[in-house]
This record gives C-alpha cells, structure tokens and sequence, in this order.
C-alpha cells in the first residue's frame, strides 16, 4: 500500500514539477477562463435584467471549458516525448498512474477555479468569494477531473484528440455541472441547506461513481 | 449450417413484424381514455401503445450492451464487442423512436414539443452519449483497441441509463407515470393492447439484434480475410 501511495505521490509530483517549469497548461487554462468572462460579461451586458442569475452558469461554463484545455494537454505530453511507455513499464499498480495524473489535474482546475471566482466577482458585481463556494468548486473539479483524466487517456490513443475529448466528456459530465450550478445559485439566493441537500447528494454520489468506474477501467485503457 | 440459421432468421422476422403490426392495431381498438379532455387528446393518448414499448426497449438495448461491455474486458472476446456495438446501434435507433413518439403526444399534450422537464433532460444526455459512442470508435482504427475503449465508454454511458428511468419517480416532472407502487395507471380494457405492444417489440429487439449480430460478425469476417489476402500479396 505504501508503495502504491509512493508511486501516486511520484506521479503526482512529476506532473507539477514538468507544470512548473513550462507554465505551460496552467497559464493556457487561467487565460482561457478570464476571456471566457469577459466574453460572457459583453453577451450577457444590458440584456439580461438580473445578471445575478447567469453567474452561476457563466463561471462552470468557463471552468469546464477551461478544464477541457488542461485535460487534452495531460497526456499529450506523455505521447509527444514518448515517455508513456516508460511510466507503463514501472513496475507498480497502474492505477497509481491514474490517481498521479489525476490529483495533478484536479489540483489544476480547482487553482484555476479558484482564482476565477475573484475575478467573477469583480466583473459581475457579485459576492461570490465565500467559504462554502469553495466546497462547490471542491466537489464540482473533482468529478470533471475524475472522468476528464480517464478519458484524456482514451483520447491520447485516437484521431482528432482535441476534438474528441470534448464531445466524449461533456455529456458524462454534465450531471455534475448542473448539480454544481445548481449549488452555486442556491448558495448566492441565500437558500437554506436543506433546500440543496438533493444536489450535494447528487454531487457527491457522482463524485464517488466517477472515481470508482475511472479507478476499475484506466488499466483497460493502457494496456498496450 | 449457415442456410438453417438464415431460414429460422426468416421465419421469426415475419413473425416479429406481424406481432408489431397486431399489436398496433390493438392501439388503436383499445377503449378511448376517459380521463383526458377532447378528442384529440384521447387520440394522442394512443401513443402509450407505442412510446412505452419502444422505450422499454432501449433501455434493454442499452442494458445489453452495457453487460456485453463488461463481459467483452474480462473475456477479451470479439464477439461481446460485436454485441455491445449492435446493443447501442438499435439503442439509440429505438431511444430516438421514443423520443419522437412523445414530442408528437407533447404537442397537444403539453402544448410544446420540448420541455427541459428532468424525464426529457436525462433522456437527451442519454441520447448524447450514445452519440459520443460511435465518434470514439471511429476516431480509433486499431481494431482490439477500439473495442476496448468502446467498452469502456459504454460502461460511463450506461450510468445514465438508469437514471432516464428513475428521473419521473425521483424528481418533480410532468412526464406521466405509470406504475406507482402497486398502482398501474391503466384501464382493464387497455391492458392487453398494451402488453402485446411490451411482447411484441421485445420480439423485435431480439429478431433485429440477431439480424445485426449476423452482419458485423460477417463483416469482422470479411476484414480478417482481406487482411490476409493483403499480407500475401505483400
């Protein structure tokens, strides 16, 4: 067990420390996110009576979509430098391949999120930064995470990735989306928890089957 | 062996499409609903003879594929991908069947032909990712390694499936229900339409799955051959 966690953690750190040192997803997908604001700011300006009600909805938009481009990059880069065999040919669980890659994900979709919700709050005039957000975003990321990096590692193997990923992960994932837009709302109109209890349990039970499901079948996707 | 298989494939596809075509007729002789406002209405209402076996029929489809899919990763034999496959092919043709079927009903029922109602929401994402399904295989040449991510594929997809069914007995939803506890919502009178409808388009289910299984399994045929043939070219 301890190896396997030490594998996980290898992984995991390998996957921060390439990050690091190119900057490359990270800054992609945080750039992405705040045009994606800004572009919903203007459609959704001087039309929309009550711009409190699409700001739930405008900032999963432009996390998911965000999400997406760091999703597609997460093996790629393992393909491009044919390094993925090697990390196959490690002799430890494969699925502490995929729980490395992704808490490496998880970590940088929820970062973004996590910046995002500032900045949503100063272009729509919303108060959004507020500690039980932070468990929507918690809940929300790791679902689209969790899903996102075991299909990322089916779309790696196949034509037209990038279009790809989108198309096969989107409708998994909307469930959480709309369990996690629903909570975002609720928590902005002040509703009691009582109230969102059905949507958290929706969330976290698709949190949970997510992860269980990616866990039993990342090794049929790897196995070459 | 092959022309018996042909000649019993014969036989019960004349009978599976008689037993639809009874079954419909039966539709439309079963007692009118006395429970809906016009005429139109009462007509509309005759969709149930075609809406609810059809839907029933692919949520088995789907249901299929889903066991196929798993079965196909433990044993890694081709013919369950073959079945998986067919299983979403007339999945999705008989989900869009039923799809159809209810906007028709929806527009005088409900006055629109589509509503976000939670029955309709979790039906079209069902819808989509199916969709999805056969993108991902043909996004994937490798033969062994597109059935591999099909299957899997197919087991998130399924999770869905479930849920279409449950979303009008869980959430609050327009969508009519059926059979509540150990209350059916059907009159004596209608009842035998209705399960003639639920026999005969599982009969047909089976006799299209069996037509399916048989071209995919003689088109894989075909493939291997030609690869064959090409490598003694070569």
């Amino acid at each position: 067990m301890s190896q396997f966690i030490r594998a996980t953690y290898a992984i995991f750190w390998k996957a921060l420390r390439t990050e690091w040192r190119s900057r490359e997803i990270f800054s992609a997908m945080f750039v992405f996110a705040l045009l994606a604001i800004i572009i919903f700011n203007f459609a959704f300006d001087l039309r929309v009576q009550n711009i409190r009600q699409v700001v739930p909805g405008v900032l999963w938009v432009s996390i998911t979509f965000a999400g997406m481009l760091g999703l597609n990059r997460s093996f790629t880069v393992e393909k491009e430098n044919d390094t993925l065999s090697g990390l196959l040919l490690a002799p430890v669980d494969r699925s502490a391949l995929y729980f490395g890659k992704m808490a490496a994900n998880f970590l940088f979709i929820l970062s973004v999120a996590v910046i995002i919700v500032p900045l949503t709050t100063v272009f729509f005039n919303v108060n959004l930064v507020r500690a039980d957000l932070l468990l929507v975003l918690l809940a929300g990321t790791f679902g689209f995470a969790a899903v996102g990096t075991l299909f990322s590692a089916i779309t790696v193997n196949t034509r037209a990735q990038d279009i790809l990923l989108p198309i096969l992960l989107f409708p998994v994932v909307l469930p959480v989306i709309i369990a996690a837009v629903k909570l975002t709302a609720g928590l902005l109109e002040q509703l009691a928890v009582a109230d969102l209890a059905n949507w958290w349990r929706l969330l976290i039970v698709y949190d949970i089957i997510f992860l269980v499901i990616a866990f039993l079948t990342f090794e049929y996707i790897v196995e070459e | 062996m092959q022309r018996t298989s042909s000649k019993w494939l014969v036989m019960s596809t004349i009978i599976a499409y008689a037993a639809v075509i009874i079954a419909l007729f039966m539709g439309f002789k079963a007692p009118a609903a006395v429970n809906v406002g016009t005429v139109q209405l009462q007509w509309a209402q005759r969709i149930i003879y075609f809406h609810v076996p059809v839907a029933w029929v692919f949520m088995l489809s789907f249901t299929v594929s889903f066991v196929a899919s798993i079965v196909f990763l433990i044993t890694k034999k081709r013919i369950w991908d073959l079945v998986a496959l067919a299983g979403v092919e007339l999945g999705l043709t008989f989900a869009t069947a039923a799809v159809i079927s209810g906007s028709i009903w929806a527009r005088p029922a409900w006055n629109t032909w589509w509503t976000w109602d939670p029955r309709l929401t979790t039906m079209a994402i069902t819808w989509l990712l199916y969709v999805a399904y056969f993108m991902l295989r043909g996004a994937v040449e490798e033969p062994e390694r597109q059935a591999r991510f099909a299957a899997v594929y197919s087991i998130f997809s399924y999770i869905s499936v479930p849920i279409t069914f449950f979303s009008i007995r869980l959430a609050r939803t327009i969508h009519p229900l059926l059979v509540k506890g150990n209350d059916f919502g059907l009159a004596k009178g209608m009842r035998p339409a209705f399960f003639a409808g639920l026999i005969a388009f599982t009969l047909l289910y089976i006799v299209l799955l069996w037509h399916r299984l048989r071209v995919l399994q003689l088109a894989s045929r075909v493939e291997a051959l030609r690869a064959r043939i090409l490598e003694q070219e070569l």
